[in-house]
């Protein structure tokens, strides 16, 4: 599964950034059939988890009320440099994740 | 006198042809609103809810429902002691009416999410946050939906 994180380049020693994640993923709602009728099971992504320096800072229950490539932004106060790591799970159990550093400057 | 009758008749049915397309809309202004109240009750575990202090913002007006943007925010210092732990976002007329539930913390800076929701017509969206204190606050927005989702054969 493609992601794509944006986090802003720099950041200063407690300032609050904006987290940006996209996830390809059609976020299948159940209520869709296929050409010859067979109904197209529901497959969303469920639950996303963002840690940063290994501390969860958010997470998200979705449900088939998420548009298709969910898009998610939240906010989290720089506090050191390091590594933001995302990890979801989609009904069908596949699994993703992403990386993203950030540089704090003093 | 038969034909005053008649005409009475005549006068109370068409009373009752003037209220009957007023009953409808009555009756699914209630509904709505219950549909809320059991899904906040659903979420909340039967906690009171409080309008106020969250924003939820999306366009007024949208021209499908497969893509709404739609931004929360929650009027909270985000301290330790006093921060927003959780946001859920509600649907009037979506089948499955919970979107999506975010959890957030003290380190979260400022308590706002923006995502982009499904919406299937034109209703009313609510956001309900609980605060790290247990108390739990709502905000609505109204969306104009023109194209509805497909949430069903297409």
């Amino acid at each position: 599964m493609l992601a794509r994180v944006q986090l802003p380049p720099a950041a200063k020693r407690g300032e609050v950034i904006e987290v940006r994640i996209t996830i390809q993923h059609p976020m299948e709602t159940g209520f869709r059939y296929e050409l010859g009728g067979k109904p197209i099971p529901k497959n969303v992504i469920n639950r996303l988890v963002a840690r940063y320096n290994g501390a969860e800072i958010f997470s998200a229950e979705m449900g088939s009320g998420i548009a298709a490539n969910p898009y998610l932004s939240f906010f989290t106060v720089a506090d050191a440099s390091g590594e933001f790591l995302f990890e979801w799970v989609d009904d069908e159990g596949n699994r993703g994740e992403e990386h993203a550093t950030l540089t704090v400057v003093a | 006198m038969m034909a005053t009758r008649a005409r009475r008749r005549f006068i109370s049915a068409l009373a009752g042809l003037a209220a009957a397309p007023l009953l409808p809309g009555r009756q699914a202004r209630g509904q709505e609103a219950d549909v809320f109240a059991s899904l906040m009750r659903q979420v909340t575990g039967g906690a009171g809810v409080a309008p106020g202090r969250v924003k939820v913002d999306t366009p007024r007006l949208a021209d499908n429902g497969h893509s709404v943007p739609l931004s929360v925010r929650v009027d909270s210092p985000m301290t330790p002691a006093d921060h927003v732990r959780s946001i859920t976002l509600l649907s009037e007329r979506n089948p499955r009416p919970v979107m999506a539930t975010f959890y957030l913390g003290p380190k979260s800076g400022r308590a706002q999410v923006t995502t982009r929701v499904r919406l299937n017509g034109s209703q009313r969206v609510r956001a309900v946050a609980q605060l790290s204190d247990g108390s739990w606050w709502s905000g609505d927005a109204e969306v104009e939906v023109t194209e509805s989702a497909c949430l069903d054969a297409s």
